[in-house]
């Protein structure tokens, strides 16, 4: 079998004396959708977070390929190939929506190598033509949609292997978490390795094909998301209905 | 109405360097986040370098224009060793230690400053080809003003353009809004903090170049300006441009008008313009609020337990040794004694204010002054004895610290240590320009305690006794029902909120008990030395009382007074060793906060934590 896209083994992450992760292993097959299951405050953005190297790490191995980046600082993960669309979007407020894709850009010379596409500013506009007629607008005056159509286009525009998505469909109307839903399996069909964390199990069925779960801090299962969905044992004691 | 006009410029001629070294503080402090104290020292030495280039190929219009350009851009060139060797190091630090360590760098640069060209002001000569005046409205108005506002609106339009439509304004930009979300986008924000430090230098030292065809190069520049400056990022709002030039364009009229109408005023009107924007809006004109600093702290302090064996040991030891010094020492000594015990109060009313309410001043020496201008006041105008007007002192420490206080304590972080200082230096420019009332640069003299306390050693006891039951009693209150609130204030005060607790309120008395405590220190100070001048309300000396207060180590009670003996001890002997003394405790700052960001009392833990 191959390297998995992202390998994290024996992961422990601290907020300050806090700690939030005990110790996670997790693998994210190559050209896999991945989603981390699991309740609020479950541990699903600290493990990304802790990928990204945005938390502190005190224990534990983060690889990207074969490439390990544990400890490193968030920009080197960001050149290695991951790339993160965090929770609350956090769209740069003040500037327009090309000044948020401008942040984002960078060389796609290593992405091709993977045979994933090497996004352009005009492709960004073709996956998401709302975006297209809002170029100058700032993108602090989008909708929440609009918004997360913008984080995921601006950490594409960095040409990522991996891409991490927190949470993506929360606090989204349904017409546009389906959109979201169907930009996801574009972006798979891209050739580009997904990981998601959610907590809308319907909502990962439609997208994924692998699933782990996740609880107080340690993965509980991991598996093709046909198996781990289904299971009424898990979904009754450790997810959202 | 000509008139109206030809004052304008005037104040628009000043309006431009103040704009100039407004905008590089607020770019630096956008991306950074650090309010870079030495700031005013780059706008300095952009003067003096000017002054040095004029001279050598000065004469003709382009000469001159070249030597401002070149000290501009050897300031950027300091900037960028500066960037490099030092705030790299203390990104991370509090935002106390960052304005530390470049006030540690304003005093290297003073003494360096010294060295290269000498004490005395420098007179530069006028801009060849610009050196004449216009007629407007039947007044003169100077050809170089025209020029100074034609420059600031070029560099304000290139500004513009640079951050509009180049991938490098676009950074620090989005790096303004949330750095941790530019890095997770691949870009390595090292060059971006160092590009942003060179520009902002650079800006600086075309400012302080600027002026010196209006104004001689002198030592007092650097920290003159950068509480203007201070004044104008407040009132503009933090990382903003326009905030920084609508600011410094509304200062400067204010002052060129001011002038006229009520000239004995000024100060007040600044003081009133930034009392209104901070009450309207506190994160200034054009500022964002500020979320980051207050709520996210992520390494709260340790729970602080009252007296566990080991300390009940070292504060009986304490008031031991203190009161068995004198028996022991001799005269000079018991003088210094009897300075350590004042500063140690005064270190100790700090430490509860940064300590135990999270408030971060930078102007403490506003209200030991004020206690000591209290004291000194009513010796001298009221003709009243030691014990009286002793007693005025903590009601003058606490007078000010309610007045400034009640502003002060809506704003956190940075914005608060910034708007502490500059009330503290309005006091002190306040104590300097009314001679009539405080005497001024002359001081007050005469000062000199009763007949029956004018024993040094009587003194000592006295002054000793006082400040002993002061720190005990703040100490006491730390631990009281208020002490945990406010500490409670300070780990969280949008959860200390949400219980019901009136957060502003508990700062707002914090800031007044300070006050007092500072006050009683202030007023034993002036009868110590027998005179009151401005010095105790300047920058410096609350500086002093943060150093005390770093060197014992913030997370200890004990911290303060050791903190106050180490101080005392090495700035007396530093006095007496070298006229270098400003650059050896410059250097102590910021090895303080770089190597022993814990002070002496973290001393003996750090070394601990190092033996297996």
């Amino acid at each position: 079998m191959s390297e998995p896209a992202l390998r994290l083994s024996g992961i422990e992450a601290f907020y300050g004396t806090a700690q939030a992760l005990f110790g996670v292993d997790l693998e994210v097959p190559v050209g896999s959708v991945t989603v981390l299951l699991g309740r609020n405050g479950a541990g699903k953005s600290t493990t990304l977070k802790a990928a990204m190297g945005l938390v502190d790490v005190k224990a534990g191995q983060v690889f990207v390929g074969d490439r390990e980046v544990t400890g490193a600082p968030s920009y080197k993960i960001a050149r290695a190939g991951l790339g993160y669309v965090p929770e609350t979007r956090r769209v740069f407020a003040g500037l327009s929506v090309e000044e948020n894709l401008v942040v984002g850009e960078r060389g796609g010379e290593r992405a091709a190598d993977f045979g994933a596409a090497t996004w352009t500013r005009e492709r960004i506009f073709d996956l998401f033509p709302p975006l297209a007629g809002m170029r100058e607008r700032q993108a602090g005056q989008l909708s929440g949609g609009e918004q997360q159509m913008l984080t995921i286009a601006r950490t594409l525009m960095g040409n990522p292997q991996i891409i991490l998505l927190d949470e993506p469909s929360e606090g989204l109307a349904p017409v546009i978490v389906q959109q979201i839903a169907a930009t996801i399996r574009t972006l798979a069909a891209e050739g580009l390795t997904v990981l998601l964390s959610e907590q809308n199990v319907r909502f990962a069925t439609h997208v994924a094909n692998r699933a782990a779960v996740i609880e107080r801090g340690r993965i509980l299962v991991e598996g093709p998301i046909e198996d781990i969905a289904t299971d009424e044992s898990v979904r009754e004691a450790y997810l959202t209905p | 109405m000509s008139f109206i006009v030809v004052q304008a410029i005037t104040g628009l001629a000043s309006a431009a360097s103040l704009f100039l070294i407004a905008v590089g503080l607020s770019i630096v402090f956008g991306v950074t986040r650090v309010v870079n104290f030495a700031h005013g020292s780059l706008y300095m030495l952009g003067a003096y370098l000017a002054f040095s280039f004029t001279a050598a190929f000065g004469d003709t219009f382009f000469g001159y224009l070249a030597a401002i350009l070149l000290a501009a851009v050897v300031v950027g060139g300091l900037g960028a060793v500066m960037e490099t060797s030092l705030l790299r190091r203390i990104y991370r630090a509090p935002e106390l230690f960052q304005l530390l360590a470049t006030f540690g760098v304003v005093l290297v640069v003073q003494d360096l400053t010294r060295m290269i060209w000498g004490a005395d002001d420098l007179f530069a000569p006028r801009m060849p080809g610009l050196d004449g005046a216009i007629n407007i409205f039947g007044h003169a108005v100077p050809e170089y003003d025209l020029f100074l506002i034609a420059t600031a609106f070029v560099v304000l339009g290139g500004l513009w353009l640079l951050f509009r439509h180049t991938r490098f304004g676009v950074l620090v930009r989005a790096a303004t809004e949330d750095r941790e979300m530019v890095a997770a986008l691949g870009i390595d924000q090292r060059w971006l903090f160092t590009g942003a430090f060179i520009l902002g230098a650079a800006l600086a030292g075309l400012g302080g170049a600027l002026q010196i065809p209006r104004q001689a190069a002198s030592l007092s520049m650097d920290l003159n300006i950068i509480v203007d400056a201070f004044v104008v990022v407040v009132v503009g709002g933090m990382g903003s441009i326009m905030g920084a030039f609508v600011a410094a364009v509304l200062i400067s009229e204010l002052l060129a008008f001011g002038v006229v109408i009520f000239p004995q005023i000024t100060l007040v009107l600044i003081f009133a313009v930034m009392a209104v924007t901070l009450v309207l809006k506190p994160s200034g004109l054009f500022g964002r609020p500020e979320f980051t600093t207050q709520e996210d702290r992520r390494n709260p302090d340790p729970p602080l337990r009252a007296g566990d064996g080991l300390s009940r040991i070292f504060w009986w030891g304490l008031l031991v040794a203190g009161v068995a010094a004198p028996l022991v020492i001799g005269d000079f000594a018991i003088i210094v004694l009897t300075e350590i015990a004042i500063l140690a109060l005064f270190a100790a009313s700090l430490h509860f204010l940064l300590w135990g309410g999270g408030l971060i001043t930078f102007g403490h020496a506003a209200y030991f002054g004020l206690g000591a201008y209290g004291s000194g006041l009513a010796v001298f105008h009221l003709s009243l004895g030691m014990a009286p007007a002793l007693l005025l002192a903590p009601l003058a420490g606490a007078a000010g610290a309610l007045l400034f206080g009640w502003f002060c304590v809506r704003l956190s972080g940075i914005y608060m240590a910034m708007l502490t200082l500059a009330f503290a230096q309005i006091a002190w420019s306040a104590a300097f320009q009314w001679g009539g009332f405080t005497g001024g640069d002359n001081g007050i003299l005469g000062v000199w305690p009763s007949d029956w306390a004018s024993d040094p050693f009587v003194f000592y006891y006295l002054a000793f006794a006082v400040c002993a039951a002061v720190i005990w009693g703040l100490r006491h209150t730390v631990f009281s029902p208020f002490g945990y609130t406010l500490r409670a204030t300070r780990d969280s005060a949008l959860r200390s909120a949400a219980i019901g607790v009136d957060v502003t309120r508990h700062r707002w008395l914090a800031f007044t008990l300070a006050g007092a405590a500072a006050g009683v220190a202030g007023g034993f100070f002036a009868f110590a030395k027998g005179s009151v001048f401005p010095e105790v309300l300047f920058v410096s000396t609350s500086v002093d009382g943060l150093v005390m207060v770093l060197l014992g180590g913030v997370q200890s009670l004990a911290g303060p007074i050791l903190g106050a003996i180490a101080l005392t001890e090495i700035e007396t002997e530093l006095t007496r060793l070298t006229d270098l003394w400003q650059l050896c405790l410059g250097i102590l700052i910021i090895l303080l906060v770089v190597v022993l960001p814990h002070g002496l009392a973290g001393l003996s833990a750090f070394m601990r934590r190092r033996q297996p």
